[in-house]
């Protein structure tokens, strides 16, 4: 029996979680001598003031919502997947390879192939670690980090011996071709009348995200599969013995949350930059950790946590712009809220659970008249 | 490839690698008694930054040493509250102080010296300055022996003999003391060091508090003796290569020496392109090189050479049985 009720559990500890690591983070513009309610009025205003600033607050929040679900789909069979950096990474030379080597006639076609070469370079650098801990034993988490730095050194090499166009000396590609251009924001809203910021990297890539929260709400409540993964997450030993095959649910989840990963290169790679950069994810993938913890690893939860972090980001950079305090103080941020919606979870939870018992037997009724069960 | 080129090789090989041993050592201590620590790395960066900045503070490198470790214990104690008291994951709690670290030393630079992230550069007392051990400069016309004593054994700073001498005084402590058999047995078997009247609680904390010196030192001597001066993120990795130097020594304090030795010659080689294209006869890449220690730690992981079989307990937070 749980102790709390649902809404509880789903909102008032996330939430506490995260007016924490406000208090944290406000103390810490305090101490370095800025005003904090003055900072987040300018991140207000910088990232939700204006389409240019929500331009921009949802394009990181796509990002953010790719690595969310990434870590969110691994978490339900309990599986920590910290490379979402490097899988992201290898997503984005797959949609490099796509947009530069293949002629597209249009958009979309070029959308549909860059989404299936993302997830499929994701996926495979998911993979592998995949592989070596369901058939070899190594620790998932320690096999993801050393390929978050593999990825880096493949992707350096490649860009600066390979892909790099020649007498360029910036280690990138060259700019995809203007049939790949995904459509922003601002052209698809446009024949709805609403007039959005054309300097925004907003673009479509976030449908492609809103549907990619469904599709995994769908696998994890409604199907088959999202039945095995979360009973393997529940109890391996359950698992087993109901006949889920470890290696199979190991494989396939990491599959799942490495093609997610991949995808996000579809926005920042192919949506944003045109052309695949040295570091391209920039952080993204570890957000990703932090999105998934505070939305509870649902996609819903992913959803409004990627869009709060997509704030946080955009309202940071306008900070680092405007005030003396630096860009770092979302790294800060990011690390409270990791903090205190992950690691600290038993420290917010532990005095509720007791507040919500304490409730529960002053309301009930007295033993003498009618035996109750004894709470687990 | 000269002798003299060797000598030059495996001296940026000792400074490079014992940033790494300290860390690895400190891992060791952590890891053995059950708690794993993905956050040597935030550690290392807080103690790196602390240690600079009070040392262009106050003129003494040693104060800064003491508060860099400072720093550092500050945050594996955050480490043990989140994964021993409150028994959250060990693994998120090390992510989330890395990332603590990452923000915090560019903000708090940023407020101290206004110079973008970081510290003045170090001069004078506020350095580690390199010692020259006894007889150096007698010896170093001597053929041979006298290069390898004046060139790689002499002219390193204090912490790279404390790093090494660590080594043994390691081994002596895990293996050859009553503390150490406790604080190995809590990694493996918890309930059974509980059972005999010891406190599991009391001994994490412990090997905590160690790992939290361990990389107070290694984060001080990144700023303080490698380099003169705090830079940010100048801690570059180097946790998690300590890391991956830990499993490659399957937790073992020797093996410890000898698997950052290698990953700090990894490092010394990427810096001397010209020396590998003389070994090898070809041109090898740098990235490759980087990645190495990453690749090498996959394989000894997945066991296919040798077989790394971490602290049974690790991981688990311990509940005791009512």
């Amino acid at each position: 029996m749980d102790v709390m009720p649902k809404w509880a559990e789903v909102i008032l500890v996330p939430l506490i979680s995260l007016i924490l690591a406000a208090i944290i983070s406000a103390l810490v513009i305090l101490a370095i001598g800025e005003d904090p309610i003055a900072a987040v009025k300018l991140m207000v205003s910088g990232a939700l003031g204006s389409t240019y600033g929500w331009g921009y607050t949802l394009y990181y929040a796509t990002n953010f919502m790719f690595t969310g679900l990434a870590v969110a789909v691994a978490f339900h069979a309990r599986l920590f997947n910290i490379g979402g950096e490097g899988q992201a990474a290898l997503g984005g030379l797959g949609v490099a390879l796509a947009c530069l080597y293949i002629p597209w006639p249009h958009w979309s076609l070029a959308l549909l192939g860059a989404i299936a070469m993302a997830a499929l370079f994701g996926a495979f650098w998911a993979a592998i670690p995949a592989y070596l801990q369901a058939r070899r034993g190594s620790h998932i988490v320690i096999t993801t980090i050393m390929f978050n730095f593999i990825a880096a050194s493949l992707l350096n090499y490649i860009l600066v011996n390979v892909l790099r166009p020649t007498g360029s000396m910036d280690p990138a590609t060259a700019r995809f071709p203007e049939a790949t251009q995904l459509p922003t924001l601002h052209e698809v809203l446009a024949p709805f009348g609403i007039s959005f910021s054309k300097a925004a990297p907003a673009n479509i890539t976030l449908l492609v995200a809103v549907l990619a929260c469904v599709l995994v709400w769908v696998l994890i409540w409604r199907t088959r599969l999202g039945y095995e993964l979360r009973a393997y997450g529940h109890s391996q030993s359950a698992a087993k013995y109901a006949g889920i095959s470890p290696f199979k649910i190991t494989m396939v989840t990491m599959i799942i949350s490495g093609g997610l990963a991949g995808l996000m290169a579809i926005n920042n790679v192919m949506g944003e930059a045109e052309r695949l950069v040295l570091n391209a994810v920039e952080g993204a993938g570890f957000i990703g950790i932090a999105v998934a913890l505070m939305g509870r690893s649902h996609p819903f939860g992913v959803f409004i946590a990627a869009i709060l972090f997509g704030f946080l980001y955009q309202g940071g950079a306008e900070l680092a712009l405007w005030t003396s305090i630096p860009r770092e103080l979302i790294v800060v941020i990011q690390a409270l809220v990791i903090l205190f919606t992950g690691a600290l979870d038993n420290m917010v939870r532990m005095p509720l659970e007791r507040m919500f018992l304490a409730v529960r037997r002053a309301r009930a009724p007295k033993p003498e008249r009618k035996p109750i069960e004894p709470a687990e | 490839m000269d002798f003299l080129t060797l000598i030059q090789l495996l001296d940026s090989t000792v400074r490079l690698a014992t940033p790494l041993l300290l860390a690895c050592l400190a891992g060791l201590f952590s890891e053995r008694a059950g708690i794993f620590d993905i956050g040597l790395e935030g550690k290392m960066l807080a103690a790196a930054f602390f240690s600079a900045a009070i040392a262009s503070v106050t003129g003494s490198v040693w104060l800064g040493l003491l508060a860099g470790i400072a720093a550092s214990m500050l945050l594996s104690g955050l480490h043990g509250v989140a994964s021993i008291t409150f028994r959250g994951n060990q693994l998120i709690s090390g992510v989330a102080i890395n990332f603590l670290a990452a923000g915090l030393t560019v903000l708090i630079a940023q407020s101290w010296f206004q110079q973008g992230g970081r510290t003045p550069s170090l001069m004078g007392g506020g350095r580690f300055t390199p010692i020259t051990l006894p007889f150096a400069d007698a010896v170093a016309d001597v053929p041979f022996i006298g290069p390898i004593y004046a060139e790689l054994i002499s002219g390193h700073s204090i912490l790279v003999y404390m790093a090494f001498a660590a080594v043994p005084l390691t081994w002596f402590i895990l293996f050859r003391t009553r503390f150490g058999l406790r604080l190995r047995a809590v990694g493996e078997n918890p309930a059974a060091v509980d059972t005999a009247g010891v406190s599991v609680v009391g001994l994490r904390y412990a090997a905590i508090a160690i790992c939290g010196v361990l990389c107070g030192i290694a984060g001080a001597y990144l700023s303080t003796a490698l380099q003169a001066g705090f830079v940010k993120d100048m801690s570059a990795g180097r946790g998690y290569i300590a890391l991956a130097a830990l499993i490659f020594a399957k937790w073992r304090p020797w093996y410890a020496l000898y698997a950052t030795l290698l990953f700090g010659l990894f490092g010394a080689l990427e810096t001397r392109p010209d020396v590998i294209t003389a070994l090898t006869g070809m041109r090898v890449q740098g990235q490759l090189l980087g990645a190495l220690p990453y690749i090498m730690t996959v394989i000894i992981l997945a066991g296919f050479v040798g077989r790394a079989t971490p602290p049974r307990a690790g991981g688990d937070p311990y509940v005791k049985e009512r």
